[in-house]
């Protein structure tokens, strides 16, 4: 699958610039879909130009009575191919929306397929997993559901040795995944985690990571060149998993399955890899794992199960500016989400805030305050998160580069910059008795001048005024 | 944005979590007209703040699906057949032999033949159906495993644990991959349970014996060496001294 993807780069005979008008074409029309609910991410598999070759791609609409003579065969033809060709026929009937219709309306037609889905005849289970794949891939959620007696076989057949037939697995859960709640709300307790663990697992190389034996084996050899299903895999996994949080179907459940230590320790190996190779293609994976983790750290369980299921981890904080510099790098649009996850482990944890001092990471953070204002926003207020611990943790914001970048700060016209940038220096006056003679010295009074009129400002500028002044 | 030289040596050292700095706040931080309070924040999957990484998404996969079309077609190879003695299967394509070689010769029992989507369903199912102390164990504690992997329930019985997979998994009530053993005893059932056991449609059935594979498999000899090399003779468990592993006539009154 990634063989196919850096495939993508052969030149298409057309100019770099007019390609990359097309995918500015191309994510602008996704957007607007994206606003107006229409996006929906799903993969579908295949095989266009096998057939072509076979003759004609004419999508036909099946009716019940050939469906349930294609069914027939496949399940008592006398001849394997024969049995094979009336899966293949029943697949590409599948294709049509109609087809798919009928299909799951006729009784006994997905506890068939799914009979032939878990036969003893690999190339019957191939063709059986490809028109549950066709099913998956509906917009329709009555059909996904109709897929709900699959799952638990989608889900074993993931520790099968089998690469293409764990792709369409995989696959076709994803989709189904995508679409439907009550598949959502059933894979969780049919142990999906478990189960993408173990697929990625048995899926990786047997090398030992360059990380050492500190970490679990089930994440260590992720991201090893080896088998080529091993970051396919990692990014459904992820993207599965983010859906099914957000759905918020049972958070608890995933955290005392031990999600939170598992994402954290993939992100220490994201962060390792993108050290180690210049592939781009890893935010894929990324972007994902960190919105699992981000999310799920808000969840009402991570703060009151106790033991080894927290996030407690520093080195998490060092994987992830490791991360923030990557997307600086390859992906700047994927910034917010990546400090996003930042102030969500820094909010209300002074031990995070103090490995942002101790790990020497908020000079580079101040770095960051120039890349867009969204950014500016969300760099101020994890600096926020660390000012408010406390003289402590204030102690090592000032003195240093913070006020003199707050004078900066001072200086833009956004709104939501400026006030987050005053927010912080309250707190910083706060704490710190000396910043606010520092601030007046360095001109500070006439950079809050320039908003004094500014509707959503004046008050917090006016209080600040006040306190350089009079202490 | 230039990182510490050190975060890379911390990122490859021990697990650790930083001593916290005292905190100590002051009541009027984030006071009227100031509204700082630090909090974690949730986006659920619409909000906007995600549409920068959904769009990425997506575009990756049309990528790929046109990668897919555009792709030649799959190499055919001159016909060969399986390898593995007694199966006759003849393929054109690697894909697809490796799919049936994964299936049909990959968790294979030695014992009685029957192929299995994975090792961990291959270990089961060799524990609970040819382990002879299992079945001396089950008798005294929970051995059945549940199925579902991170799951650590054991049950008394199979149908004890088929109703846990039922009911807290949701499983299907018929998972082909949890059969019980049938018949009495262990050392009786060898004979009889590899060809024919449970027997529905082979399309049904996917732990049946693959039909290539037509040949005798060792039978009750070996599992009565396996006894003896584990129960001495002399032993016996249970009242009575007529209660004995090597007796395949007498009907046990469990499983």
């Amino acid at each position: 699958m990634w063989s196919r993807r850096r495939g993508l780069l052969r030149p298409l005979g057309c100019g770099v610039e007019e390609l990359r008008c097309r995918r500015r074409e191309r994510e602008a029309a996704l957007r607007k879909a994206r606003r107006e609910q229409q996006l929906v991410s799903k993969r579908l598999l295949r095989d266009e130009a096998t057939e072509e070759a076979e003759g004609g791609c004419v999508v036909v609409i099946l009716g019940e009575a050939e469906i349930q003579e294609f069914l027939r065969l496949a399940q008592r033809g006398i001849e394997e191919k024969e049995r094979e060709r009336a899966l293949v026929s029943l697949r590409r009937g599948l294709q049509h929306p109609e087809t798919q219709q009928i299909f799951i309306r006729l009784e006994g037609s997905i506890r068939t397929l799914v009979g032939l889905l878990t036969s003893n005849q690999a190339l019957l289970q191939l063709e059986a997993a490809r028109c549950l794949h066709e099913l998956s891939h509906s917009e329709q959620s009555a059909v996904a559901e109709a897929c709900l007696p699959a799952t638990s076989y989608l889900l074993t057949y993931l520790s099968s040795h089998s690469s293409d037939f764990i792709e369409l697995c995989l696959y076709t859960l994803g989709n189904l995944i995508v679409e439907s709640e009550a598949v959502r709300r059933q894979l969780l307790p049919q142990g999906i985690v478990p189960a993408l663990a173990a697929c990625i697992q048995s899926s990786a190389s047997t090398d030992s990571s360059v990380l050492g034996s500190t970490l679990p084996q089930h994440i260590l050899q992720l991201l090893q060149p080896g088998p080529k299903l091993n970051l396919g895999v990692a990014v459904e996994f992820a993207w599965c998993l983010h859906y099914i949080i957000c759905s918020q179907v049972n958070n608890a459940l995933l955290i005392t399955q031990g999600a939170l230590t598992t994402l954290g320790l993939l992100l220490l190996d994201l962060a390792a890899a993108v050290q180690r190779t210049k592939n781009a293609g890893l935010e894929l994976l990324v972007c994902p794992v960190v919105r699992c983790l981000s999310n799920l750290l808000t969840e009402a369980a991570a703060e009151t199960v106790g033991g080894a299921v927290h996030l407690r981890d520093e080195r998490v904080v060092a994987g992830l500016f490791i991360l923030l510099q990557f997307f600086l790098q390859e992906q700047p649009s994927l910034l917010p989400e990546g400090l996003w996850l930042l102030n969500n482990l820094t909010a209300n944890s002074p031990s995070f805030c103090t490995s942002l001092i101790s790990l020497d990471l908020i000079e580079p953070l101040l770095h960051l305050l120039s890349v867009s204002n969204v950014v500016s926003v969300l760099v101020l207020t994890v600096l926020c998160n660390v000012a408010e611990k406390g003289p402590a943790y204030c102690q090592h914001l000032w003195p240093g580069l913070l006020l003199p970048t707050l004078l900066d700060t001072l200086a833009l016209s956004d709104t939501e910059v400026v006030g987050q940038s005053l927010e912080l220096l309250q707190l910083l006056f706060l704490y710190r008795p000396g910043a606010a003679q520092a601030f007046l010295q360095q001109s500070g009074l006439q950079a809050l001048q320039r908003h004094e009129e500014v509707a959503q400002l004046q008050d917090r500028v006016h209080a600040l005024q006040q306190t350089a002044l009079h202490g | 944005m230039q990182l510490p030289p050190a975060l890379h040596a911390r990122l490859a050292g021990a697990a650790g979590e930083a001593a916290p700095l005292p905190v100590q706040r002051d009541p009027l931080a984030g006071n009227a007209p100031f509204r700082f309070a630090a909090r974690q924040v949730r986006f659920p999957r619409e909000h906007e703040f995600f549409e920068d990484g959904d769009v990425q998404r997506h575009l990756y996969l049309q990528d790929v699906i046109t990668q897919v079309a555009a792709e030649p077609e799959r190499p055919r190879v001159p016909e060969f057949t399986c390898q593995v003695a007694g199966c006759c299967q003849v393929f054109d394509a690697l894909e697809d032999y490796e799919h049936h070689y994964h299936t049909l010769h990959g968790n294979v029992c030695s014992y009685c033949k029957r192929a299995f989507p994975s090792g961990h369903l291959l270990d089961t199912h060799i524990l609970e159906w040819h382990d002879s102390l299992f079945q001396i164990l089950a008798e005294r504690q929970d051995m059945y495993q549940c199925l579902v992997e991170g799951c650590t329930e054991k049950f008394r019985s199979s149908r004890d644990r088929k109703e846990h997979l039922v009911v807290h998994h949701l499983y299907p009530a018929d998972f082909r991959f949890d059969k019980p053993r049938k018949g009495r005893g262990p050392a009786s059932q060898v004979s009889t349970e590899a060809v024919g056991e449970d027997q529905a449609p082979s399309e049904g059935e996917a732990m049946e014996v693959c039909s290539e594979h037509a040949e005798a498999h060792p039978g009750p000899p070996r599992e009565r060496r396996v006894y003896g090399h584990r129960i001495p003779s002399t032993i016996c468990f249970g009242q009575g001294a007529s209660r004995g592993f090597k007796s395949t006539k007498k009907k046990s009154k469990r499983l």
